[in-house]
């Protein structure tokens, strides 16, 4: 709206203030009348929040239970562990950043300002303040040396991921074939991770998880095969016409019945399972429309170069259509983030279990709101700054295309 | 050389590198690999069931249920059957489902309308709205609602009384609500007919005037029609079909009108509150992506602006706006399945509550899931049919 007034002589402040107002508030007549009658519906909500948040509410219950609502009940004396994995992946977050941005300032500067912020201002131990300056330093050094070393560093960053998915679940859980010994001392059961740890690990997991299934369900479903077409069909509308509490309480009543009796899964494992089966349904639809939207000419050319289906797929089709379900698969992973509160169902404590365990405790009692509007901002940033970002690289993508 | 055809046999390659037979043998190999672990799985599911002394069969929802439901519309007492039971649960299933996406429409739509408001307030409220409830978990909402707000409030002595009479407080939400009388049945029947003869009406009216040109009026003639009809179903009723009655506060309770319960009260304003955030911006989405063109096309035809909204920029905006609408609407019905977690009986919860005291999981899963494929299902064939008959047709 100001750029217009930009275009004339140098306007005063005074009077570039009173055409935004004009344009947004006051014409035509009936919007100053809308105006003048919500400015003080607003500002009274507005007085009422703010109040709330900064007098009345009752933020102890939040400080003295912040090691609980981001880890769970993880052993205090194991928490260097949780904090490695961080470690990792705020590295690896940099070393992305510097690789595919370069030297840009913003993120690192806002990095570290938060690093600093944190540090100052959280309710946390000396120690923990000290390992989040730390967090910020080792995202500055892993955006210097990804930036250092540029486009080389693109692909390995991509393996790096993938590698620490795996490491982190080691780190953390010290995941394992069972012959092996432990490679940490303190064994540590599935049903102590918890928090927002859990959330984000249940999220991660059942997106990667459920990504193989969901491609070859995609492609299952465009297939010429009758029997593989229909399983797949059957199977992803099954899926997506049932709620996901009822596919959780189905994985957490029958994987016990359907497999042999002296298998026992865990929580841990029933919930992912649930995720997993439900997630690839609609993963397969996102792809599915990926699939379609490449163009029939693409198909034609493959098989002309005398290629076949497997090799079709993998070097021309799929690395095309996954690229134009980027977004869609953000929107899934966003979806799926916030879906995790219904493991509360299999009785695993991710953070909003968290939050009702906290609630029930006797010293807290009455603390409803507190709570929950703390959980609710912790979703809120994590699920806002990544559709954000996607809707970001999103512009960026169209703007670079045409 | 060049001239002698290829030999007939060695057109056709041998049957292992041959397509046709190689499908066919992939499918039933897919095929043998999908029954066997069925067929597995399902075994292990017997042996089990056996061990634990337990017979498939769906007998048991003949037997008595023997559990309360907190919040029905329907009869039933803990003597009625487990049959029963489930129907109890469909039924509140289906009146939150109705009741949530007509206030979720209404919600959304207003909202979608105000984020493309020229007022700045308007829009920012809209968008502060939209972005706060589409980026936090539903189940928190909920819980919120419930434990926050609803049991938060007095209790029924100092319940707060807000115009209507309405009254809040942490038993629920008392208001006003109609009372059947004798003549409630026949009144009702023509206040159905009302709806099906209001829409002949608008069918014929919209007919004559697409074949005519003649202003005919069919939205309001079909709201004439609906109106007689309905008045004269309060003739045709013997006495007085229903009156409404307030709530009242006598003792811990109210008598008249009706109590909704905080339960009930939570799931819905977290549904509709939810749902409608994402219908707002399926609106916003459907009227932005009209193109300007199509606007100053029609007033370049002299059409009013009722005329051009009516005709041109909604059925273009209806196209984009149904079918995702409609997959909310699944959404909202498949969500109300959190009842479970803040303790209204619906059709899940109520499944929850028959599988712990019947032991009878394959048997509770398949019905719960029948009831919201068949929903599904119906949802999908309606939208089948829509996108038949709104589809473009390219010359």
């Amino acid at each position: 709206m100001t750029t217009t007034t930009q275009t004339h002589t140098t306007p005063s402040l005074i009077t570039s203030i009173w055409h935004w107002l004009r344009d947004n508030l006051l014409t035509p007549w009936y919007n100053a009348l809308i105006t003048i009658i919500v400015t003080p519906i607003v500002a009274f909500v507005l007085y009422r929040i703010l109040a709330w948040i900064f007098f009345a509410a009752e933020w102890d219950v939040v400080k003295q239970n912040l090691r609980l609502f981001m880890v769970g009940p993880y052993p205090q004396e194991e928490l260097w562990r949780s904090w490695v994995t961080l470690g990792i992946v705020v590295l690896l977050s940099g070393l992305s950043w510097g690789a595919w941005r370069g030297r840009e300032w913003t993120a690192p500067i806002s990095v570290v300002v938060l690093g600093i912020l944190g540090a100052l201002f959280l309710p946390i131990t000396a120690a923990s303040k000290i390992n989040l300056l730390i967090m910020a330093a080792i995202f500055v050094g892993g955006q210097f040396l990804g930036a250092w070393k540029g486009e080389h560093l693109r692909k390995y960053v991509v393996w790096l991921w993938v590698l620490s998915f795996f490491i982190v679940l080691i780190i953390l859980w010290d995941v394992r074939p069972s012959s092996t010994p432990p490679f940490f001392e303190a064994n540590i059961p599935s049903g102590q991770v918890g928090g927002l740890t859990l959330t984000i690990l249940l999220a991660v997991i059942g997106i990667v998880a459920s990504f193989p299934i969901g491609v070859l369900l995609a492609l299952g479903r465009r297939s010429s095969l009758p029997v593989v077409k229909t399983f797949s069909i059957l199977y992803i509308e099954i899926i997506r016409g049932v709620p996901l509490v009822t596919v959780l309480w189905t994985a957490s009543l029958l994987l016990p019945l359907f497999l042999p009796s002296d298998i026992r899964v865990d929580k841990f494992i029933r919930a992912v399972t649930g995720i997993t089966l439900f997630s690839a349904a609609y993963l397969a639809e996102n792809v599915r429309g990926g699939l379609q939207a490449i163009p029939k000419g693409q198909y034609e050319a493959a098989q002309a170069l005398g290629l076949n289906y497997r090799q079709m797929m993998q070097y021309i089709i799929l690395p095309q259509a996954l690229r134009i379900v980027i977004p869609a698969l953000v929107g899934q992973f966003i979806a799926l983030f916030k879906d995790t509160t219904l493991v509360l169902i299999v009785g695993l404590l991710e953070l909003l279990a968290i939050a009702r365990s906290v609630i029930s405790q006797p010293e807290f009692i009455g603390l409803q709101r507190e709570v929950f509007v703390f959980i609710a901002l912790i979703y809120w940033v994590f699920s806002y700054s990544m559709s954000y970002t996607s809707r970001r690289i999103e512009e960026r993508l169209n703007v670079s295309r045409r | 050389m060049a001239n002698t055809p290829l030999p007939v046999e060695h057109a056709r390659p041998p049957f292992w590198r041959d397509e046709r037979v190689l499908a066919v043998i992939a499918q039933i190999i897919f095929l043998i690999v999908v029954i066997v672990t069925a067929v597995y799985l399902f075994n292990n599911a017997r042996e089990g069931l056996a061990q634990a002394g337990l017979t498939p069969g769906y007998d048991f929802l003949r037997l008595r249920a023997g559990f309360d439901i907190g919040d029905s519309i329907i009869s039933y007492t803990s003597d009625d059957t487990y049959g029963r039971a489930f129907l109890v649960g469909i039924v509140n299933t289906v009146r939150v489902a109705i009741i949530g996406i007509i206030l979720a429409t209404i919600l959304g739509t207003i909202m979608g309308i105000l984020r493309l408001s020229p007022n700045l307030l308007l829009r920012g409220i809209a968008t502060v709205y939209v972005e706060t409830i589409r980026n936090t978990p539903l189940l928190v909402q909920l819980f919120f609602w419930y434990t926050a707000v609803m049991l938060k409030f007095p209790r029924v002595r100092q319940a707060i009384a807000l115009p209507g009479p309405t009254y809040l407080s942490n038993r629920g939400l008392a208001i006003p609500w109609i009372e059947p009388l004798d003549g409630f049945r026949i009144w009702f029947g023509f206040f159905i007919a009302a709806f099906v003869i209001a829409y002949i009406v608008y069918r014929v009216q919209w007919t004559r005037e697409d074949r005519t040109g003649q202003t005919s009026y069919p939205l309001t003639s079909a709201l004439i029609a609906w109106i007689i009809v309905v008045i004269a179903g309060w003739f045709f009723a013997p006495g007085q079909p229903f009156t409404i009655t307030r709530p009242e506060l006598a003792g811990l309770n109210f008598e008249g009108g009706t109590v909704l319960a905080p339960e009930f009260a939570a799931l819905l304003i977290g549904l509709v509150v939810y749902t409608g955030a994402f219908i707002a911006e399926i609106v916003r989405a459907g009227i932005q992506a009209v193109d300007k063109g199509q606007r100053e096309a029609a007033t370049a035809l002299g059409l009013s602006t009722v005329q051009s909204l009516r005709f041109i920029i909604l059925p273009q905006a209806m196209r984009i706006i149904i079918p995702p609408m409609t997959s909310q609407y699944l959404n909202l019905t498949k969500n109300s399945s959190l009842a479970f977690f803040i303790g209204f009986p619906d059709l899940f919860a109520v499944s929850t509550t028959i599988q712990n005291q019947t032991g009878k999981a394959l048997e509770v899963i398949s019905i719960v899931m029948a009831c919201y494929l068949t929903t599904s299902l119906l949802t999908s064939l309606f939208m089948n049919w829509y996108n038949q008959k709104v589809r473009l047709v390219e010359r």
